[in-house]
């Protein structure tokens, strides 16, 4: 069946305005995207982190979330996921539920990543039937900026400050959406905001409709993190996709799929040069600094070319 | 208008008032709080102008763009936190953004 | 009916856990309570158990687990130890103001620095500011009859609160006792069925749970834990005042052992009693009115029903099976003391500290406590606390 955002568009609204993330923030546009493919007669029950997200779609005595919502503590979202879902299976089991619940736990790069990280495997490899979506704005952005194993290389954060003794973050970002492949779970997505959502909207329904976990990880950028023009986020994950430094694939079954290949290649500057987190790369001298980081998104990019083989 | 299971609970509200654990009755009573008293900059729909592609509602993180059988609605001036993504993302300049409008 | 057997405290827990069948399990090994979950996946295998097991990946998930079970709708139950329990620590304090009512077992192990595998109270001590009740058991017997009350207490609508059960690390759950059981259907009659009032998945009215508590509303919710807390000790009462008339063997928050009369008395938690029980029979036969308390509820704690059991003692040893390294002794020492102080009753006491790592605990220190609080009671001066059983 064809995309139709128009039909897309019909779907109840979940999450509800009123919260407290910032203007602009890349999260609840990934959330609003994976609420939207839950079916309009099922449930969803949601799991969050502590999290950016957390802390501003839930302030007592408000909700944002038009479905039932859970957060416990920050490095446990999946295996308090688990939980629900075991509870609804011995519900299901015993005759006292009838509908239809869909389980879906969105964490930051913070509580996915990193601190997250074990409960997230955990519940991965039991073969809990969930989404766990990670909306990765790339640092702990809920205490201030301070870097993730999914911070860049180079970028400045608060734990990562660059100055004359320092370029920023020493390492390269960790490749979870590969980790979460080598869990051998039937569904694995890298995304983010492109166009009419299409690549976002498909596979979260992929994801919550296929059987069994299913992991998301969708690049969602931050302003004030990332420091780019509040307004621009479109056309930074553009930037993000088409200098291949996120590609957009799947791995069904363990199959890799990827889902574009940008026919211009940009280079990665022009990722990089809107975002003050990298302002100090275009300094006189750093250039090879940046000539570093086009190596590995250039590596990174063929080692996927491979992986998806003819597919 | 969807009733606030809350809504009797406030920052003056006795102990005894508070629901158990602190658990939230009912979803999305959110509405109630006026996020679009953030704003310092204000959008403005030019419904003339605007083909209904949907590309602006589903990227405002604010869900501030209704819609109603596939065509987008005026915006919800309560919410909307006045950020630009869906000025930018508009590709006819249905949505101006910047200009000196008086608050809604 | 009740039927007799011979069950180690695990085997014990165990058939409670099979007799309850709750909705879903979520638990990790760890010594000593290992078997608890071994015999939930044997029972599983065998058909005997419709619990949905989550073999999670750590005791933290295994909390977090049983805080999504409870909070969607169902019965969630863990089990664990030492290290373990140590790791649920953040979580407790979650579940328990939460309002979730969740029952764990507790097989009591000494906290690492250094590891050791054996019995104290280190670990339960460890979270009793958490907010969950506390039931301790003296030998197997116990363990399986508080489990069986343990969810009519915790599902009270007066508490919603969680509850652990413990028992002593080797010492009870790996000694065979004889044992009486409940038949099934007794025991199902009994634990009933859990029916919470908002739950996740509930499709007549959603909820959230876990909210972002801002500081205008935080204590507030706190003041209603706190008086959850104080009414389940009456709830506590009541449940095992029915659980007595159902099976004969009736229990209170605390159990006065020859204490009517007596001068000299001890306090204690656990499997010690049994032993503190048979120094008080033997100095009793040598004339010395001796007495001992068991504190069977240690949360909430019985502060009252203590100070009214101790009020015509001459001498206490409050003895403690986990020291509380403030340099002032152990958190019975302080607690039961502080009873005393509200209740006007200048009783001299001590704090001992005993049994830590598992050290034996004998009718020889028992005799050595009696004898140290005789001396006090005529006049001798006390310590706050001192150690009793290691090699000075």
């Amino acid at each position: 069946m064809a995309y139709n955002l128009k039909e897309w568009s019909q779907r109840p609204e979940r999450f509800a305005p009123g919260h407290r993330m910032c203007a602009g923030c890349g999260s609840p546009i990934t959330v609003r995207a994976v609420l939207r493919a839950v079916c309009p007669g099922d449930r969803a029950v949601v799991t969050s982190a502590t999290s950016c997200l957390e802390v501003s779609s839930c302030i007592y005595p408000y909700t944002t979330w038009e479905d039932s919502f859970i957060h416990t503590a920050f490095e446990n979202a999946a295996a308090t996921c688990s939980g629900v879902e075991a509870a609804y299976q011995a519900m299901k089991k015993k005759g006292k539920l009838d509908q239809t619940y869909k389980f879906i736990t969105f964490g930051g790069d913070g509580g996915t990543y990193d601190i997250g990280f074990q409960s997230l495997s955990g519940a991965m490899e039991r073969g809990t039937d969930m989404v766990y979506v990670c909306y990765d704005n790339e640092a702990y952005m809920n205490t201030g900026i301070q870097r993730s194993s999914s911070t860049p290389k180079y970028a400045d954060t608060t734990t990562t400050a660059t100055g004359s003794r320092s370029d920023g973050k020493v390492q390269y970002k960790k490749d979870l959406t590969k980790i979460m492949a080598g869990h051998h779970i039937p569904y694995v997505a890298q995304t983010t905001f492109i166009g009419n959502l299409k690549d976002l909207h498909e596979k979260a329904e992929k994801a919550i409709y296929t059987p069994g976990p299913a992991f998301l990880n969708v690049l969602s950028p931050c302003p004030r993190g990332w420091r780019y023009e509040t307004a621009d986020i479109m056309k930074i994950c553009k930037a993000a996709v088409d200098s291949c430094v996120w590609p957009l694939f799947e791995v069904i079954d363990g199959k890799w799929i990827l889902n574009y290949q940008p026919r211009h290649k940009l280079p990665v500057e022009d990722y990089l040069r809107p975002q003050g987190r990298f302002r100090h790369l275009f300094l006189p001298g750093n250039e090879h600094l940046i000539a570093e980081l086009q190596a590995n998104v250039d590596a990174r990019w063929e080692e996927l070319l491979k992986l998806c083989g003819g597919n | 208008m969807k009733k606030n299971l809350m809504e009797h609970i406030g920052e003056k509200s006795p102990y005894q008032d508070m629901t158990p654990g602190g658990i939230v009755y009912g979803g999305g009573n959110s509405t109630d709080v006026r996020t679009g008293d953030w704003r310092t900059v204000t959008p403005v729909f030019h419904p003339e102008k605007c083909t209904h592609c949907l590309l602006c509602f589903p990227v405002c993180p604010d869900s501030s763009i209704p819609t109603q059988d596939g065509k987008r609605l005026d915006f919800d001036y309560d919410h909307c936190k006045g950020c630009g993504i869906c000025a930018a993302v508009c590709p006819l300049g249905a949505i101006s953004f910047g200009e000196k409008e008086a608050e809604q | 009916m009740s039927k007799r057997d011979r069950l180690s405290g695990n085997e014990a827990v165990a058939a409670a856990i099979r007799q309850i069948d709750p909705d879903v399990i979520a638990a990790f090994p760890i010594t000593p309570s290992t078997e608890i979950p071994q015999y939930v996946s044997q029972f599983k295998a065998e058909g005997r158990l419709s619990t949905e097991f989550v073999t999670v990946e750590s005791e933290h998930s295994a909390i977090s687990a049983c805080a999504g079970a409870q909070a969607a709708g169902v019965r969630a139950m863990t089990a664990t130890s030492s290290a373990g329990f140590a790791l649920m620590h953040e979580m407790l304090y979650v579940v328990a103001s939460d309002r979730l009512p969740v029952v764990m077992a507790v097989v009591n192990r000494a906290l690492t620095g250094p590891i050791n595998i054996n019995n104290d109270h280190s670990d339960s001590m460890g979270s009793r500011d958490s907010g969950w009740l506390q039931l301790y058991s003296e030998n197997a017997q116990e363990a399986y009859d508080n489990m069986l009350m343990a969810h009519r207490i915790a599902e009270s609508p007066e508490v919603m609160l969680p509850v652990m059960v413990c028992q002593d690390g080797f010492i009870t759950s790996h000694a065979v006792e004889n044992i009486l059981l409940e038949d099934d259907e007794a025991v199902k009659a009994f634990v009933g069925e859990y029916h919470p009032k908002d739950y996740l998945l509930n499709p007549a009215r959603p909820v959230a749970f876990g909210p972002y508590g801002i500081s205008a509303y935080y204590m507030e919710l706190k003041k209603q834990q706190t008086e959850a807390m104080e009414r389940s000790a009456a709830v506590i009462r009541e449940v095992s005042r029915q659980y007595g008339h159902m099976t004969g063997r009736y229990y209170d928050l605390i159990e006065e052992y020859r204490m009517e009369d007596a001068q000299l008395a001890v306090i204690c938690i656990g499997s010690s009693a049994g032993t503190g029980k048979a120094a008080v029979d033997e100095l009793r036969g040598q004339g010395i009115q001796a007495g001992l308390l068991k504190i069977r509820a240690f949360r909430p704690f019985p502060g009252r029903e203590i100070a009214a059991a101790l009020a015509r003692v001459k001498a206490v040893g409050i003895m403690d099976k986990a020291d509380g390294f403030s340099g002032s002794g152990g958190p019975l020492g302080a607690e039961v003391r502080a009873a005393l102080y509200q209740a006007k009753a200048s009783v001299p006491a001590v704090n001992f500290i005993y049994g830590l790592g598992g050290r034996d605990v004998r009718v020889d220190d028992f005799y050595n406590i009696f004898g140290q609080l005789g001396d006090m009671a005529d006049g001798a001066e006390a310590p706050m606390y001192r150690y009793i059983g290691v090699r000075e």
